[in-house]
């Protein structure tokens, strides 16, 4: 059953439309990533959600409840922001107790309460501190713990890790997924980190300038981009030009040298130009063997990556990037060496509007 | 001392004699009341005499009124300005700035000629009218100062990352303006009380103009008809002054739980 359903939402500043006819259904308890780039309005529809923007069009529905026009506070609807927003004039209890106070909850329900937080974000000892006199990574799992302190029926997550450091957010992205599986909530998170997205979410909606691009498992979205964008924009992606010799039997042409992709090119004609995409981890050094294709250059740049190291291949107008594991007994190719690539045909993905 | 470094210190000193040297005449000239040696007489005299007393009193009333009903203007003023209508800033910004550049017998005039006994609120009818429209004058004389102060407190901090998060937990505006907002520019409004106290304590036009019993037209009272005495309350009327610029230093300086790290 819909838990959050947007139909045909829409925002306009002025002139300028940043949402266009958005629509989207989260079922209960599912935790939703809006991925995309600064500006492209995920951070937009997620404060409409909240009640922070006025929707120029659409609707917004919480379990059955239509909330387009409710003002935030009564939405019951949590917040984690991505300047922790903590009230600094407060100590962490009263940071948590702070929505628990304003809905007049007794004072033994309040204290069992920040207290029950406190153990839930691993932090029981901090009560008493106040905001300043705790790290990043301390100061967001209070403001987590003071989003669901009121026990909202949707979270709501604005980039909430992206001021802190590398090692922090991985363990606490962690934890976040870890605390919204075992609480059941109803969860939107905003990113423009595609790790953070694929590794958290149970659905990702990529978005680009207003629009949803593709919808789907973080499994489907890397694997299966069905836009340009999607595929440049989740993940390394080799965006190649092909030239079709035979749609309906997927014969394409890169560089003048011939490969089948698995499916036929629909909606294309021999002649013409499409945009393939091909990730750099699904091409390896050698020849093709069946079910494969294969492609000739010469070897361009080598970068050292820790334990991936990705090569840069030319092949005769355009490059194609692979990414070997860094094995130390195992010789990799060299700048300026010739080398041949193979890939299975499975992975060439033809994509749609290149 | 390097050549570099002399101007400046020539400049430090005889800009701390301007201010000092004056100010040490008027302080010795206090003590002189009694012959051939220095006394405190003036103080004694000037502190003991009733409508100094009353005076005094009646100012600090009206100086805490006006900081009340000032802060209570200008801070949701202000934040809705922030939060808000950022456009408008300009607008309000000159607004709060004009009484400075319109003197005070204007204003003075304009009041009595709004609120006198002949017009549809006659304030100037009854002494407590008097009083609230002596307050509401000295809130636009203060307007400048307490604005910005509050203002430059509310830049301090995300004003509307703050305010998101209250509304999201369920909060009230007046919630939010109490709990959140207020506490957390506690520093700038006590700078700007503290500045709006010193204006009030030492005003003399809109009082005497309005002819209420306020503290400026007893300085210049005594000053009119006494030798000694307008000296020594003119270092009373500079410690008033000072203790005021210090209390905004301390809360200034002050690291509170507001601060960041």
């Amino acid at each position: 059953m819909t838990f959050i359903d947007i139909r045909n939402l829409r925002k306009s500043f002025g002139p300028a439309t940043v949402v266009h006819d958005f629509a989207l259904a989260v079922e209960r308890g599912e935790f939703v990533s809006f991925l995309g780039p600064s500006g492209c309005g995920k951070t937009t529809i997620l404060r409409m959600i909240a009640g922070f923007e006025t929707a120029s069009a659409g609707s917004i529905t919480i379990d059955g409840q239509e909330v387009t026009d409710l003002p935030p506070a009564k939405r019951n609807v949590g917040m984690v922001f991505q300047a922790y927003a903590l009230f600094p004039n407060m100590t962490v209890a009263q940071n948590i107790a702070f929505g628990l106070r304003v809905a007049r909850r007794g004072p033994d329900e309040i204290a069992a309460r920040v207290e029950e937080m406190l153990r839930l974000i691993k932090l029981p000892d901090i009560a008493g501190r106040y905001p300043y006199q705790l790290s990043g990574g301390q100061q967001q799992r209070v403001a987590l713990a003071r989003a669901i302190a009121v026990k909202p029926q949707v979270l709501l997550l604005d980039e909430p890790l992206s001021a802190l450091d590398a090692k922090i957010r991985v363990s606490l992205r962690e934890e976040i997924r870890s605390l919204q599986k075992d609480l059941g909530i109803t969860t939107i998170f905003v990113t423009h980190d595609q790790e953070e997205a694929l590794s958290m979410s149970d659905r990702v909606v990529v978005m680009n300038e207003g629009r949803a691009e593709q919808i789907g498992t973080p499994f489907e979205v890397y694997n299966y981009p069905r836009t340009r964008f999607v595929a440049s924009f989740v993940g390394t992606l080799n965006i190649l030009t092909a030239t079709v010799i035979d749609a309906e039997n997927g014969r394409l042409a890169i560089d003048g040298r011939e490969v089948l992709a698995a499916h036929t090119v629909e909606g294309r004609a021999s002649g013409d130009t499409v945009t393939v995409a091909l990730r750099p981890e699904a091409v390896t050094f050698g020849e093709a063997a069946d079910g494969r294709d294969e492609l000739a250059g010469t070897v361009e740049a080598v970068s050292f990556l820790g334990a991936v190291v990705r090569i840069r291949v030319r092949l005769e107008s355009q490059t194609v990037s692979l990414d070997a594991f860094n094995q130390p007994a195992v010789r990799l190719p060299a700048a300026g060496e010739p080398v041949t690539l193979c890939f299975a045909r499975d992975d060439l993905l033809v994509v749609a509007g290149g | 001392m390097k050549a570099s470094r002399i101007g400046p210190w020539i400049a430090v000193t005889l800009g701390a004699l301007y201010f000092l040297v004056p100010l040490i005449g008027t302080f010795e000239f206090s003590l002189r009341m009694r012959r051939g040696t220095y006394s405190f007489d003036a103080y004694r005299i000037v502190l003991g005499d009733p409508n100094f007393q009353a005076s005094f009193l009646y100012s600090v009333v009206l100086a805490l009124a006006t900081i009340v009903v000032g802060t209570l203007l200008v801070v949701p003023t202000a934040y809705w300005v922030q939060l808000r209508l950022p456009k408008l800033r300009p607008l309000v910004e000159f607004v709060t700035l004009l009484p400075l550049v319109i003197p005070a017998i204007v204003i003075v005039f304009g009041y009595l000629r709004l609120y006198n006994s002949q017009s549809i609120l006659p304030l100037t009818d009854s002494s407590r009218g008097t009083d609230l429209l002596l307050t509401f004058g000295y809130v636009t004389l203060a307007l400048p100062y307490l604005y910005r102060s509050v203002d430059t407190g509310l830049r301090a901090i995300d004003v509307r990352t703050l305010t998101e998060a209250a509304e999201s937990l369920g909060a009230s505006w007046s919630t939010i303006l109490f709990k959140v907002i207020f506490p957390n520019i506690r520093s700038a409004i006590l700078s700007g009380a503290f500045l709006t106290f010193a204006i009030v304590i030492g005003e003399f036009t809109f009082a005497s103009l309005l002819n209420r019993p306020a503290f400026g037209p007893y300085l210049q009272l005594v000053g009119a008809n006494r030798a000694y005495e307008p000296a020594a309350l003119a270092i009373i009327a500079f410690v008033v002054t000072w203790a005021c610029m210090g209390l905004i230093q301390v809360f200034g300086a002050a690291r509170g739980p507001t601060q960041p790290k």
